[in-house]
């Protein structure tokens, strides 16, 4: 009873809060200084079309490289929690998935992955990049392992795709220190006609590369997710 | 009608599903209930973020034909929130990832998805 009252109380608490914070609150009529420099200091210094992926890559690259090595964390934790075991597993016999699921997996999964490409390779131009490309192609191989869950990945194979695009990473950031004004500094390459594909400098190889990351570690946390599944 | 506007739809759309998402991870017992309540409540934080950066008339911070490349900042969003909200979907997958592993543990030790039967991690 106490605690059924304390939950009312918390939740009146917060929605009282909430709304008085939507009613008190005024709608910005023009940008505030930080963000009108980023709208209109992109074009001339960072070549992107797309003035997020400038903030994301550039202007708040250090911010990214720590979002990505949260991932990593997050990857390698559930790797460690589900190592599987040397046990011998013995083989569940699943019913086989369906004909409509096998088939159209097959149809639809190298254009999945086609999809999640072109959504990294375009960020710098359309509202895509490498942690929404990642994800689509992570989305491919769920579709893969929904249809045969008894499917083995190569995880040599992820894992070396996730460190190689890791470490590049690290490496262009240093590179623009080095050729460049500072750390992660995308001006190194030259930054080509704004709005093209091969423009914004290091951009599109940043954003592929995190692309690469985000799909390898996404895939594994799945497949570690599933094979836990089948060795109940 | 002075309220009805697209940032205060978003706001209240967010604040909505901040309170499901409170009131589920509160009152639910299952583990896995839990988590959704979590990812409920993420999305309604991000739906909220997002919806402030709105300005009304403006468009998305991307410059193509329409835009032109002068005066930008009279004519774009604020992209800050934008990109801020980008970071916040992936930790929050990853979040999400740790959180399902976790549960996985708990089933293993106990063969249950009850918080009642943890009485240990009560406080």
């Amino acid at each position: 009873m106490y605690k059924n009252m304390f939950i009312i109380l918390l939740l009146a608490g917060f929605g009282l809060l909430l709304g008085s914070f939507l009613l008190t609150h005024h709608e910005y009529l023009s940008l505030p200084q930080l963000p009108a420099y980023y709208a209109d200091n992109t074009a001339p210094e960072v070549g992107a079309a797309n003035v997020v992926t400038a903030v994301v890559v550039t202007y708040r690259g250090f911010d990214t490289l720590g979002e990505v090595t949260i991932l990593f964390v997050a990857a390698s934790l559930i790797a460690m929690f589900l190592k599987h075991s040397k046990a011998p597993r013995h083989d569940r016999h699943p019913r086989p998935s369906s004909v409509i699921l096998s088939t159209s997996q097959k149809l639809l999964f190298p254009l999945i992955v086609l999809f999640g490409a072109y959504v990294f390779a375009n960020g710098h131009l359309t509202p895509g990049g490498g942690f929404q490309g990642g994800a689509i192609i992570a989305t491919g191989f769920l579709l893969l392992l929904m249809a045969n869950p008894q499917a083995e990945f190569k995880h040599g194979l992820l894992n070396a795709i996730e460190s190689i695009s890791g470490t590049s990473y690290v490496i262009i950031g240093i590179l623009g220190a080095i050729l460049g004004l500072g750390f992660l500094d995308n001006r190194f390459i030259s930054l080509g006609q704004l709005g093209t594909l091969f423009s914004a400098g290091a951009i599109p190889v940043i954003y592929s590369l995190i692309g690469l990351k985000v799909g390898a570690e996404l895939s594994n946390i799945l497949h570690h997710l599933n094979e836990v599944q089948n060795e109940e | 009608m002075e309220y009805l506007t697209l940032q205060n739809i978003g706001l209240v759309t967010g604040f909505m599903l901040m309170l499901i998402g409170l009131y589920g991870a509160l009152t639910q017992k299952n583990i896995l209930r839990i988590i959704v309540a979590f990812t409920i409540f993420d999305a309604g934080l991000n739906l909220v973020i997002v919806a402030l950066s709105y300005i009304k008339g403006r468009v998305a911070p991307i410059i193509d034909q329409t835009t032109g490349v002068t005066n930008l900042s009279e004519k774009f969003v604020d992209p800050i929130p934008q990109a801020l909200v980008l970071t916040s979907i992936v930790i929050g997958v990853g979040v999400t990832g740790v959180m399902l592993t976790f549960a996985l543990r708990m089933f293993k030790t106990r063969h249950s998805l009850d918080i009642n039967d943890f009485k240990q991690t009560k406080w």
